[in-house]
């Protein structure tokens, strides 16, 4: 009747888990209790829940990203402690399989639900904006995309109380992964949600290459889009070139697990070298389809803060599209140890270091863009700096392995660990934070604390220092990553110094929960009433912060590069508009309704109540042909309507 | 009237750079939008086909002391198969040529017919899984006929979700007749169509005729 699924399936005798689990439960319970006092739901259903709007789920999705960063950021500094305490005769206080558990899950939740949400939460908000029009190509499908990134992320911390996660790193490699050598829930709990939200994100994909190659203001040909437009095109056509080899591989292993098949598995026939080369053949690109859009706020942020226009936009368009086409052919750089020879290891080895190439024409464009500009040192641009010089570290390093010789002294040790953090908060995270001080004020019509996003800056770039400096040097010690046990002793005052790390970016982050509350509590005094706070170059600043639902009532007609500043120079006599009437999609409970069938299905298929997974997919797929009947899915705002907005207080 | 506004409304006769759906006139329109998203998709698809055709193709020799393809294949009822489907692309054709006419009976003749090939086509190769199961060749028995029968029966899942489509669309057609929305939904179904053909044809040539060469 239910499976797997007893009530020995709650870990009783791991205080850990049980406890975090607790004061998440009581959180998320008091948060509900909260929003049915205050009487919000019928609020939140329909401005939040069922809404279609780009803006909103953009939102949602930072939000998403944000919150599960204190996930994946609690595990990091669990397993910084224990490698900083375990050492010689200590254990430390995480045992062996509840340790491994920590950093499977913590490099899966860091990639797939906070980067990835941050990413595609920018592009949401920013892209339609940028582009002068009024949605993506199909709205709906995009609140489906969001609840199913949600729903991953709900089931994978539904592992933390019920059952167990993963224990075979983020990449779940086979054989370990099989069966035979995982037994349990864990694998199935990261198999399914990402197989769900891997869905969400290829429907993303389709949405926005549609979105940016299809719905352009008038005028806006190709090489007037604003860079950031440009990088995220490129981010999604990633999307939907890699994410479905990561879906069609997930399918393969749960095969093996489900069934008895013989794709990665030791005995019948199995290959699991295949199955690490078509997971880097999905995840080398995943690599680019987060950085890609970091790169587009820099390259946002740099030009406005420098007062220039970004240098050689043209050079900027072909490195991206570049970085895009070349992420395709490097991926064996992940596994040089594989064995497939001098000459394979070679042409990958060349190739991972052409990469490098487009790469370093970006810097140069930024710098140069900053040239002679007149800098204002805002939080964004702080971190933009704070990028270039941390990248450019990240970079090196990563050219120093793929030199395939190197590759076989260095291939998993902490210099690894240390190079993907030294790209991915230096550029990943650098460009979420930029983007999201960027446009809050778009946003929410008030701009954030800057004494406390300064902070928050220093916190985060002296705290990465710390914690991964030291990594670089232990790996070449010859530490290796995912130690429980620190066997060496001679290496613990670097990982005292990378725990301190940690630390000071815990304080990065509670400065910027600080900088939220108060930026809330004061914002009164912090409104944006132009709707361009920055001085800003492109068209999400020519509307009212925040834009209304419809975003420009008049669409925006287009003529240069940066067609805001522009406008602003030739500073047109501002004509009375005629408005029309507005056609806006209406709300839908599509998304959120298939989600939740998604959730219990993936609970179910993980715990192989195979009676509840039917049925929820089931009534997943009606409610899929119930929102597919309705031929009318727009409603209009009227003519007079508009104007009426357009008229009132600008906020 | 702006600027902006009387510009838009002259612009419709500029061809050139600022033609409509190539970004410079505004946003294309629905029935652009709705089919360029959809060959998108049918693009993402067909990379998850070549990942199980390059798994296939690994594992192809790989059969652990079982049997081999050419032991196993059946080339004439693989041939009948192949042919009910690359016809009922024919009818399917078809039928999107009477739905642009605006013809719903002739559209919905064209759709059964579709449908009855399709069926025809899922009916063999069930049976052929069938054959080969009671054979003790499962799809556990080695890794190519993991890969095998995960190859065929993922285009096998689409045809049957096709049809299943088909049904739904027909009944949109019948309930609603063929206005615009429900005539950009057959467009993208019979794009959908057409492409498993092309998955097919793949199928076809590397499994089974490559397979009984070997």
């Amino acid at each position: 009747m239910l499976g797997r699924l007893s009530w020995a399936a709650i870990p009783l005798n791991e205080p850990l888990p049980l406890l975090s689990g607790a004061v998440v439960g009581i959180v998320i319970l008091a948060v509900l209790v909260v929003v049915t006092i205050k009487g919000w739901w019928p609020y939140l259903w329909r401005e939040w829940l069922t809404s279609v709007d780009h803006k909103r789920i953009g939102v949602m999705y930072v939000v998403l990203g944000l919150v599960m960063l204190l996930r994946g950021f609690s595990d990091a500094i669990m397993m910084r402690t224990q490698q900083a305490i375990a050492i010689g005769s200590a254990q430390g206080y995480l045992p062996p399989e509840h340790y491994n558990q920590v950093f499977s899950a913590h490099g899966t939740i860091m990639i797939f639900f906070v980067a990835m949400p941050l990413v595609i939460g920018l592009m949401n908000f920013a892209v339609p904006l940028q582009l002068g029009v009024r949605d993506v190509a199909f709205p709906v499908l995009n609140s489906v995309s969001f609840w199913l990134t949600a729903t991953g992320a709900l089931l994978i911390n539904l592992s933390l109380v019920i059952g167990n996660f993963a224990r075979t790193g983020w990449m779940g490699y086979p054989p370990l992964s099989e069966l035979a050598f995982s037994p349990d829930v864990g694998v199935d709990y990261y198999l399914w949600s990402l197989q769900i939200s891997g869905i969400g994100t290829l429907l993303t994909g389709i949405n926005f290459v549609t979105t940016i190659l299809k719905l352009r203001a008038p005028g806006m040909i190709y090489f007037r889009m604003p860079v950031f437009c440009w990088t995220a095109l490129a981010a999604n056509l990633l999307i939907v070139a890699a994410f479905p080899i990561l879906t069609a591989t997930f399918v393969m292993l749960l095969l093996d697990r489900h069934l008895g098949m013989h794709f990665f598995t030791n005995d019948a026939g199995g290959n699991q070298m295949m199955y690490v080369n078509l997971f880097w053949a999905w995840g080398h690109p995943e690599v680019y389809i987060l950085i890609l859009p970091a790169f587009g706020v820099f390259s946002e942020v740099v030009a406005t803060f420098s007062g220039k226009g970004l240098f050689s936009y043209r050079s900027m368009v072909w490195a991206t599209l570049g970085i895009c086409i070349l992420s395709f052919m490097v991926w064996l750089h992940h596994f040089f140890t594989m064995g497939a020879g001098a000459d394979v290891n070679a042409f990958f080895g060349i190739m991972s270091s052409i990469i490098a190439v487009p790469t370093g024409v970006k810097v140069f464009n930024w710098l140069f863009t900053m040239f002679r500009g007149r800098i204002v040192f805002r939080t964004p641009m702080l971190f933009a700096v704070g990028f270039i010089i941390t990248f450019v570290i990240g970079g090196l390093t990563g050219v120093l392995l793929a030199v395939p010789p190197v590759d076989f002294v260095l291939h998993n040790s902490a210099f690894l660990v240390a190079h993907f953090h030294n790209v991915i908060i230096g550029g990943v995270v650098f460009g979420a934070l930029a983007g999201i001080n960027y446009w809050f004020p778009k946003a929410f019509g008030f701009t954030l604390d800057e004494r406390l996003g300064h902070a928050s800056f220093w916190c985060w770039l002296i705290g990465f220092y710390l914690a991964f400096m030291p990594l670089y040097a232990l790996g070449l010690m010859g530490m290796t990553r995912r130690l429980q046990h620190i066997p060496d002793p001679s290496w613990q005052p670097l990982l005292l110094v990378a725990e301190a790390g940690a630390i000071v970016i815990l304080c990065g982050i509670l400065c910027q929960i600080a900088q939220l509350y108060v930026s809330i509590r004061t914002r009164e005094r912090r409104l944006d009433l132009t709707g361009d706070p920055w001085n800003g170059r492109t068209l999400e600043w020519s509307t009212s912060s925040p834009p209304p639902a419809y975003n420009f009532a008049v669409l925006p007609r287009v003529e240069t590069i940066d067609a805001f500043w522009h406008m602003k120079r030739t500073a047109r006599a501002p004509v009375k508009p005629v408005y029309e009437a507005i056609e806006m999609p209406r709300n839908s409970p599509a998304g959120f309704i298939t989600a939740f069938f998604a959730t219990v299905m993936g609970f179910s298929l993980i715990w192989h109540i195979w009676w509840l997974a039917i049925l929820n997919f089931l009534a997943a797929v009606i409610v899929v042909l119930i929102a597919g009947w309705s031929i009318e899915r727009e409603e209009e705002i009227s003519a007079a309507e508009v104007a009426q907005m357009e008229a009132g207080p600008v906020r | 009237m702006t600027i902006a506004t009387t510009l838009d409304r002259t612009l419709t006769a500029v061809p050139t750079e600022l033609a409509r759906g190539r970004g410079g006139g505004g946003p294309a329109s629905k029935r652009v939008v709705v089919a360029y998203g959809f060959w998108i998709f049918i693009l993402s698809d067909m990379v998850m086909f070549s990942a199980l055709f390059a798994a296939y193709a690994v594992l192809q020799g790989n059969t652990a002391g079982g049997p081999t393809g050419a032991e196993l294949f059946d080339l004439r009822s693989v041939f009948i198969e192949t042919m009910c489907l690359l016809l009922s692309s024919y009818t399917c054709g078809l039928g999107a040529l009477s739905a642009e006419r605006r013809q719903p009976g002739r559209f919905l003749i064209f759709a059964v017919l579709t449908f009855v090939l399709g069926a025809a086509f899922l009916f063999i190769e069930v049976s052929e899984f069938a054959r080969m199961v009671q054979k003790g060749a499962g799809p556990s028995r080695s890794a190519f006929l993991s890969a095998f029968f995960t190859l065929v029966g993922t285009h096998g899942v689409h045809v049957a979700g096709g049809l299943i489509a088909l049904i739904y669309l027909a009944a949109q057609v019948i309930a609603k007749g063929l206005r615009a929305a429900v005539l950009r939904r057959l467009l993208c179904w019979s794009l959908f169509w057409h492409a498993l053909d092309i998955v097919w044809v793949g199928v076809f040539t590397l499994v089974y005729l490559m397979g009984d060469y070997h």
